[in-house]
């Protein structure tokens, strides 16, 4: 090592960082704590984006031949004929359809939950001056922007957006005759390739730049959630990525990788070579998109855990069980995958390997919630806004967890495969259950970014409002996938309701099932309006939300807290020595009821 | 990987990596000449011919790349990697072949 | 506070950080490469025995650019070893070879892809097939006839899958065909829409040759600007010749596998 070389470059490196103009600070930012920003600002817009759609949809399910309220006109003027008089079309249904599952997973939950969270706050507890590779985490952020933009952008092309799914099963995805599918793909592959480069960087940085004496089991469990996430995505992102790659040619160049041969479409056999696999497709789209559903979880669950444990300020119950739990969750969820296509015509001996370890899959889930429920007993609990939150995505995550059991087995799955019970299964996992935990984690790290609290009362009132709103949303498709209604049906199942099949009809959906539909769009609409005092919490807050007296005002022992706020560049001034585990609250003997990692002895 | 190796004591890889090469060249030779022979069975031309192209990955990968001596964290990634890669070409194969051959209803 | 161990490795772990980063990366190589194989496999055992090609492909050019990719391995290793060896001039040698062979690797792909493209197969009204590279092109397409003639250097066969099993089924010797227009029902040349395993030939080899064509460049970059860093930090210079060498030994990996299973199999 040349020691006159290292020094010469620290001193043009920090005198370099004084001066920094507004591009190189705000927009070509390579700190981990403005691209974690970054990512939350742009990730929170997409999720804004993706519920609005949302919305949009329930009013077309609830009132399939009635113009849209308040938008319609707005429709009608942007897209034209597929939203006349701003009564949406079947078509442009299935575009918002596709494109609310595409957005919500890949451009708001995936970059909030693991990059902007992850990125701000994993260097922080690690006791590292930022992420091994700056540049490259600058460029993954890059990614993701211009993949968004292809995305969003779609909608405005020509014949609208993607319309075949989130899920884009060939051969419908490329024989819609319109370029959304296109430009699905191509945003497809940015957004993976910013996964990737993220994921890269992520265990690098956890591998290497831990501080001295943070060992491997004194890593926060927060980490440990971003560790597995980032393992997922690097290695169940690629294949997808080899999919894409092959139904953009079949798109554009006219391959048949996932064309049969004697494909027709519109009655008219289809002028390609043929000789291609539809199961192909699925089978490399849900190598990826079981992972992708642990990837939606893990860093909630990490989160949770900081918020537990500070909020009881008492240790983590089980920290090696949960360790363990999320090391064996990533490992399995590689092969689970085809419990997503237990309807394709499995053969039973594949079927029974794919049901058991789906079944195996979820005992560490279980544990991991056991030890979060075990870990409230006997604490000395603050029912803070963030608390609250991360209270509440202990049993709606129970719910959702326990109803995917019936997907998981094969013979039960035969009945409500695509059907709305599956709808409800995953939303109660990520809305009441991730998005609670990422509402957790913006209130809870609010002040180390600000400097400020957001308001309790309002938060609160978030917190309520969106529980009983999500809970009435949901809970009732339960009771509707069971009932038989499919999902992504434009008019809601009208077409085979018994007003329209008559009451003799086996499978005719009842007219009380039909009538949910109106319920879960008022539902909705609260849904929609408990977030404004959020949102205005939000950014109201930033400068006029109640200062903080010290830097780490939750009082935590993680090492997030124990620097400058906000943190300066390099994080922190010396690099920190651990002494101890992550959660040393209420330790017998001390004086204070939490030791800071840090802290001397 | 830092100075592990003076200068001198490298020439001792520089012969290792010269070796690897000609083998590689050989083993490429023999890749096409065994493609020409008729097993009979052409599942034996396919079992010989990646045999020897995992013969040459190995060189590769062990010699070229250092994988040989590299340190357990690499070991251990490629070795999760590994499976996985198995297991999504074996899994995805098994399910092509194995489907109901009879009504059920 | 700088970041540490971007040159000297970290205790524990016995790596610098770029190593980690590099391996990382081509894992989830790994996994692309690999998702395309198994597609390959899938498609390959999904086809009709007969009707799955064989020996479409020129042996001796592919295995002249196996050849290029080894020596390329090669360079690359000693470039590093001479790095680690202090000799810089020797350095400079190897690498400009890695890079000429790089470019020659993609020189000879390009000659095969525009083969392929000038490869055409034509099934005729009365149902034989004719199939030869384009000498002449004078057909003019309406809608979905054609009027005009081509004149190929190939043959005509009655059973198309004759034209696929080019190991089992003897070649004639080519000659000159005319064919007309009017007679023509369908008309492809070799490119990825011909069937499916010109879609993953051209995809998998397509996909490799960006990545030696990515490889090339960042090796290009190094060799070039890139190489000042070793008046001013030599040992990181050498780790980054280090980390591209490995991405190339990856590349190389991968046609390794590709060779024999498009080429010979």
């Amino acid at each position: 090592m040349q020691p006159t070389a290292h020094t010469a470059h620290t001193e043009t490196h920090d005198a370099h960082h004084e001066d920094q103009g507004f591009m190189r600070k705000y927009v070509f930012s390579t700190d981990h704590k403005m691209i974690g920003l970054q990512y939350g600002v742009t990730a929170l817009f997409f999720l804004f984006f993706g519920f609005c759609l949302m919305l949009m949809m329930r009013w077309k399910i609830a009132h399939p031949t009635l113009p849209v309220p308040l938008v319609g006109p707005l429709l009608a003027s942007l897209f034209g004929e597929v939203a006349a008089k701003g009564i949406m079309s079947p078509d442009l249904y299935n575009s918002f359809g596709a494109m609310h599952g595409t957005i919500m997973v890949f451009m708001a939950i995936v970059p909030l939950a693991f990059a902007a969270f992850g990125n701000f706050v994993v260097p922080l507890q690690i006791g590292a001056p930022d992420m091994a590779f700056p540049r490259v985490n600058m460029a993954s952020y890059q990614a993701y922007v211009i993949g968004g933009l292809i995305m969003f952008v779609s909608f405005f092309i020509p014949g609208g957006a993607a319309q075949a799914g989130w899920t884009s099963y060939s051969p419908l995805a490329t024989a819609i005759p319109t370029d959304g599918q296109t430009f699905w793909l191509i945003g497809m592959i940015f957004l993976i390739t910013s996964s990737l480069l993220g994921a890269v960087n992520f265990i690098a940085t956890i591998i290497q730049l831990r501080a001295p004496g943070m060992t491997w089991m004194r890593l926060p469990f927060f980490v440990w959630g971003q560790l597995v996430t980032a393992f997922l995505l690097l290695l169940a992102f690629p294949p997808l990525e080899a999919a894409g790659v092959m139904q953009l040619m079949d798109k554009v160049a006219h391959t048949s990788f996932f064309l049969p041969t004697g494909l027709a479409v519109g009655g008219n056999l289809a002028n390609v070579s043929g000789g291609g696999s539809p199961l192909l497709w699925q089978h490399l789209f849900w190598f990826l998109g079981h992972p992708e559903v642990y990837v939606l979880i893990l860093p909630a669950m990490g989160i949770v855990a900081e918020i537990i444990a500070n909020n009881t300020r008492k240790p983590l119950w089980g920290y090696k069980s949960l360790v363990y739990s999320a090391l064996t969750i990533g490992f399995l969820s590689f092969i689970v995958w085809a419990h997503h296509m237990y309807l394709t015509g499995m053969g039973t001996r594949v079927a029974t390997f794919f049901q058991t370890t789906t079944m195996i899959i979820s005992i560490p889930s279980v544990i991991i919630l056991t030890c979060f429920f075990i870990s409230l007993w006997g604490g000395s609990i603050r029912f803070n806004t963030p608390m609250l939150f991360v209270m509440a995505f202990l049993p709606m995550f129970g719910i959702g967890g326990l109803t995917g059991l019936p997907l998981g087995f094969n013979y039960s799955d035969l009945h409500l495969h695509d059907t709305y019970y599956v709808i409800a299964h995953f939303h109660y996992i990520v809305a009441p259950g991730t998005i609670f935990a990422m509402f957790a984690g913006i209130y809870f790290w609010y002040p180390k970014i600000t400097g400020r609290m957001m308001s309790e009362f309002w938060g609160k009132v978030h917190f309520w409002s969106s529980l009983v709103f999500m809970n009435l949303i949901f809970q009732p498709m339960f009771a509707q996938g069971m009932a038989g209604m499919l999902r992504r049906m434009a008019d809601g199942g009208a077409n085979y309701s018994q007003a329209v099949v008559g009451a003799d009809a086996k499978g005719g959906l009842s007219a009380q099932v039909m009538g949910l539909h109106t319920y879960i769009l008022w539902a909705a609409v609260g849904l929609a309006i408990a977030q404004i005092p959020f949102i205005v919490n939000l950014f109201w807050s930033i400068n006029h939300g109640k200062k903080v007296t010290s830097d780490n005002p939750w009082q935590s022992t993680t090492l997030e807290w124990q620097t400058p706020t906000p943190p300066p560049h390099g994080n922190f001034a010396q690099v920190p020595d651990v002494h101890r585990g992550p959660y040393e609250y209420s330790v017998p003997g001390q004086t204070a009821d939490f030791s800071p990692q840090n802290q001397a002895s | 990987m830092s100075d592990q190796h003076s200068p001198d004591h490298f020439s001792h890889h520089v012969r290792r990596y010269l070796f690897v090469f000609y083998a590689l060249l050989f083993g490429t030779l023999i890749t096409v000449g065994a493609s020409f022979i008729p097993f009979g069975n052409h599942a034996v031309n396919i079992g010989v011919a990646l045999i020897i192209a995992c013969g040459k990955a190995f060189l590769v990968a062990g010699y070229f790349m250092h994988l040989i001596s590299e340190r357990k964290m690499i070991y251990g990634i490629m070795a999760f990697t590994a499976f996985f890669f198995i297991g999504l070409m074996f899994l995805t194969i098994w399910s092509m072949k194995d489907f109901p051959t009879f009504a059920t209803h | 506070m700088d970041i540490p161990y971007t040159v000297a490795p970290r205790q524990d772990t016995g790596l610098y950080n770029a190593k980690v980063g590099i391996w990382l990366f081509l894992a989830s190589e790994v996994m692309l490469f690999g998702a395309l194989f198994s597609s390959y496999i899938l498609l390959r055992v999904g086809a009709a025995e007969e009707m799955w090609p064989q020996g479409w492909l020129n042996v001796p050019v592919g295995t002249a650019n196996t050849l290029v990719l080894i020596t390329s391995s090669i360079t690359t290793v000693m470039a590093w070893a001479s790095l680690k060896m202090n000799q810089f001039n020797k350095f400079k040698f190897y690498h400009a070879c890695t890079i000429l062979l790089a470019f020659t690797f993609v020189g000879i792909k390009s000659y095969e892809y525009h083969d392929k493209f000038n490869h055409y197969e034509f099934t005729l009204a009365n149902g034989t097939f004719a199939d030869g590279h384009m000498h002449e092109n004078h057909l003019k397409q309406e809608g979905a006839a054609w009027t005009g003639y081509a004149i190929i250097q190939g043959h005509v066969v009655t059973e198309e899958a004759e034209l696929y099993n080019l190991k089992k089924h003897k070649q004639p010797s080519h000659s000159e065909v005319r064919v007309e227009g009017p007679q023509i029902k369908k008309m492809s040349n070799y490119g990825p829409w011909h069937n499916t395993y010109t879609a993953i030939y051209f995809t998998l080899t397509g996909l490799h040759a960006l990545h030696v064509i990515g490889g090339a460049l960042v090796i290009g970059f190094l060799w070039g600007p890139g190489s000042k860093m070793w008046k001013t930090d030599p040992e990181r210079f050498t780790n980054r010749i280090e980390i591209s060498g490995l991405f190339w030994h990856f590349v190389d990996l991968v046609w390794i596998f590709l060779f024999p299973v498009l080429y010979l199999l």
